[in-house]
C-alpha cells in the first residue's frame, strides 16, 4: 500500500516537477512569475487530445505536436505580452498583470472555441497493471515517471553543457554583463520560452491522460507554481525537488489522512515552509546589501 | 430598467470598496496579495451568519464582519510579513491561504458547506451602500495621506532607505494589510446582504486577482484610478452582455494592451481632483498645473 502510494505520488510529482521547471526557467531569466503558463499547459493538453482523437496520430507524434504547439504559444506570448514591457524595464508587477491578462484571454478563448466540456484521453496505454511486492503499479504512472525524469535530465544537460545553455545561465545571473559578452538577450529569452513551452506540452499531455482535459485545468497548475516556490523560484533542481515533495505529500495525505483536506495540507505546508525558509529550499538570495 | 441599473451600481460600489482595500495594501506597500477573496468571504460569512442565525443588527454584523476579516489577515500577515517574504513568495503564500480558507468554508457546518447559505435578508440597498461607499472613500483617502500612508509609500519606494529613516516595515505593512482586510470584510458583508445568497465558490482566487488587476490597471499609488478601473470593470461587461462569450476574451486582451501601452495604469500615481478637472476646461492653461499631489492636468 505504501509503495503504491509512493509510486502514484512520484508519477504526479514528476509531472508537477516538469511544470515547476517550466515556471522556474522563466523566473530565473525574467524575474517574474509567468501566470499564463498554466493556460499554456492546458493548450498543450488540448493539442495532445485532438491530435490523438481527431487526427489519429500515434502517441509519439501527438506528444511532439503538443510540445511544439506549447513552444509556439509560449514564444508568441513572450513577444506580444512581455517583450515590450521587458524592453522598457518595467517592474515585475506589470509583467505579472500582463501574464494574468494573457491567462484570462487564453482560457476564455477555449470556452468560446471549444466549450466547457470535459474530455478524457483515449487509452493509449492499456490500463494494465503489474504487481511489485504486492503493490499494483499502472503502466501510465511508470511511463510518466520515466519520461518526466528523462526530459528533466535532458534539459539539465542542455543548460549545463551546451553553448546556448551556458548563455541562458549567464543571462540568469546578470543580463547586462551577459550581453556585453556577446549573448543575444532577445534570442536567449526566446529560447527559454521555447524550452518552457516544450515542458508545457509534455506535462499537459501527461496530466490530461492521468485526469481529464478541461478549460480550468490551468488552476490545477497553481500546484506546479507552489512546487516551484517550495523549491525556490529560479532554481531548477529546487523545482524538481519541490514537485516530487508536493506530489508524494499529496498522495500520502489523500490516502492516510483525508482526500478533502488534501489541498489544505499542501497549502499549509507551503506557508509553513515559507515562514521558516522565506526563499524556498534552494532559492537564490537576491536581497540587496548596503 | 431602473432596477437593473441599480443592481449594477450596487455591485460596482461593493467592488469599489473591495478594490480600495487592495489599493491600500498593494498600491501603497507594493506587496502583491492574491488572497483577498478570503477576507471578503470571511466578512460575508460572519455578517450573514450573525444576521441570519442570531438576529444581530445589520450594521453591527457588518462591522463585526470587517473585524473578523481584519483578525484573519493577522493570522496570515504576522508570520509571513515577519519572515519578510518577497513579492512572488508573498503572493503565493496569500494565494495558498485564500484557497485553503475556501476549502475550510466548504467543509464547515455553520457555513452549510459548498451548498452555500440561502435566504439571507437583503438589508443592503442602493442608499446605504452609497453612504458606506462614500464613507469608505473618505476614510481611505485620509488613511493614505496620513502619517501611516506616507510611511507605507516610503517603504514601497525603497524599503531599505525607509528602514534607515526609522520606519518599522513590519508594522507599516501589517497595518495596511489589516485596514485593507477590514474593507474587504465590509464589502463581503454588503455583498452577502445584497445578493441574499453566498457560497464558497463565489470567493475564488480569480476574484482576488481581479481586485489586484483593478488596482494595477487603475494606477498603483492612486485612489481615484482604481476606483475608475473598478467602475469600468463592473459596468463594461454589462454593456458587452450581447457578446457574452467574447466578453472575458476581450477583457484579457484589453488588460494586456493596457500593460503594454500604458504600464503605469490608467492614472498612474495621479489623482482626479477638482482642480485638475477645472484645468481641463481652462483656456489659458497656467504653466504649472500639477500641484504637489500631482493633480490630473
Amino acid at each position: 500500500m505504501l509503495l503504491q502510494t509512493l509510486v502514484t505520488g512520484l508519477a504526479i510529482g514528476g509531472i508537477y516537477a516538469l511544470m515547476a521547471v517550466g515556471y522556474s526557467l522563466v523566473f530565473s531569466i525574467m524575474g517574474f512569475s509567468n501566470w499564463a503558463y498554466g493556460t499554456i499547459i492546458m493548450y498543450g493538453s488540448y493539442i495532445g487530445y485532438y491530435s490523438l482523437t481527431k487526427f489519429g496520430c500515434p502517441f509519439w507524434l501527438a506528444l511532439i505536436l503538443s510540445m511544439f504547439g506549447g513552444a509556439a504559444l509560449c514564444v508568441m506570448n513572450e513577444r506580444i505580452a512581455y517583450a515590450p514591457l521587458r524592453k522598457r524595464k518595467a517592474p515585475s508587477l506589470f509583467l505579472m498583470i500582463s501574464a494574468m491578462g494573457t491567462a484570462i484571454f487564453l482560457e476564455n478563448m477555449v470556452y468560446v472555441l471549444i466549450g466547457a466540456h470535459y474530455y478524457s484521453f483515449p487509452e493509449v496505454f492499456q490500463t494494465q497493471v503489474f504487481e511489485v511486492w504486492g503493490a499494483s503499479i499502472g503502466i501510465l504512472d511508470l511511463f510518466a515517471i520515466v519520461f518526466s525524469f528523462t526530459a528533466i535530465y535532458a534539459l539539465n544537460y542542455f543548460i549545463n553543457h551546451t553553448r546556448l545553455g551556458i548563455g541562458i545561465r549567464a543571462v540568469s545571473y546578470d543580463n547586462t554583463v551577459a550581453q556585453i559578452n556577446g549573448v543575444n538577450l532577445s534570442w536567449t529569452i526566446g529560447l527559454v520560452f521555447v524550452l518552457s513551452g516544450f515542458l508545457a506540452g509534455i506535462s499537459g499531455t501527461f496530466f490530461g491522460m492521468k485526469y481529464m482535459v478541461y478549460p480550468t485545468m490551468g488552476n490545477i497548475t497553481n500546484k506546479a507554481f507552489i512546487a516551484a516556490v517550495i523549491g525556490g523560484l529560479g532554481s531548477l533542481p529546487g523545482a524538481v525537488i519541490g514537485g516530487i515533495i508536493l506530489g508524494v505529500l499529496e498522495s500520502l495525505v489523500s490516502v492516510y489522512v483525508s482526500s478533502t483536506y488534501r489541498d489544505v495540507f499542501s497549502f499549509s505546508f507551503l506557508i509553513v515552509l515559507l515562514i521558516f525558509l522565506p526563499l524556498g529550499l534552494m532559492g537564490k538570495n537576491l536581497e540587496e546589501k548596503v | 430598467m431602473w432596477f437593473y441599473i441599480q443592481g449594477i451600481l450596487v455591485l460596482a460600489m461593493i467592488n469599489i470598496i473591495a478594490v480600495l482595500g487592495v489599493t491600500v495594501f498593494t498600491g501603497f506597500t507594493g506587496l502583491f496579495s492574491l488572497g483577498h477573496a478570503a477576507f471578503i468571504a470571511a466578512g460575508a460569512y460572519t455578517a450573514a451568519i450573525l444576521t441570519h442565525f442570531y438576529g444581530v443588527d445589520f450594521y453591527l454584523a457588518l462591522a463585526l464582519g470587517g473585524l473578523v476579516a481584519g483578525l484573519l489577515s493577522l493570522v496570515i500577515g504576522i508570520p509571513t510579513l515577519r519572515a519578510k517574504l518577497r513579492s512572488d513568495y508573498f503572493a503565493i503564500a496569500t494565494l495558498g491561504f485564500g484557497e485553503a480558507f475556501k476549502m475550510i468554508l466548504e467543509n464547515m457546518d455553520i457555513t452549510q458547506g459548498a451548498r452555500g447559505l440561502p435566504g439571507i435578508t437583503t438589508y443592503a440597498n442602493i442608499w446605504n451602500v452609497t453612504i458606506i461607499t462614500v464613507l469608505v472613500v473618505a476614510v481611505t483617502a485620509n488613511f493614505v495621506f496620513s502619517k501611516y500612508g506616507r510611511m507605507a509609500v516610503a517603504a514601497r519606494e525603497d524599503y531599505m532607505a525607509a528602514e534607515m529613516m526609522g520606519i518599522n516595515l513590519f508594522h507599516v505593512q501589517l497595518r495596511s494589510l489589516f485596514f485593507s482586510a477590514v474593507l474587504a470584510g465590509i464589502a463581503g458583508g454588503l455583498f452577502a446582504h445584497y445578493l441574499g445568497f453566498i457560497q464558497p465558490s463565489l470567493f475564488t482566487g480569480s476574484q482576488s486577482s481581479m481586485l489586484v488587476i483593478a488596482v494595477v490597471t487603475g494606477g498603483m499609488g492612486s485612489i481615484s484610478g482604481p476606483i475608475l478601473a473598478a467602475l469600468l470593470f463592473a459596468t463594461i461587461p454589462e454593456a458587452l452582455r450581447l457578446a457574452n462569450m467574447w466578453r472575458m476574451v476581450t477583457y484579457g486582451a484589453v488588460l494586456v494592451a493596457i500593460m503594454v501601452l500604458r504600464p503605469q495604469g490608467i492614472l498612474g500615481y495621479k489623482e482626479i481632483t477638482f482642480k485638475g478637472i477645472a484645468g481641463l476646461f481652462r483656456r489659458n492653461k497656467p504653466k504649472n498645473i500639477v500641484d504637489s499631489k500631482g493633480a490630473l492636468s
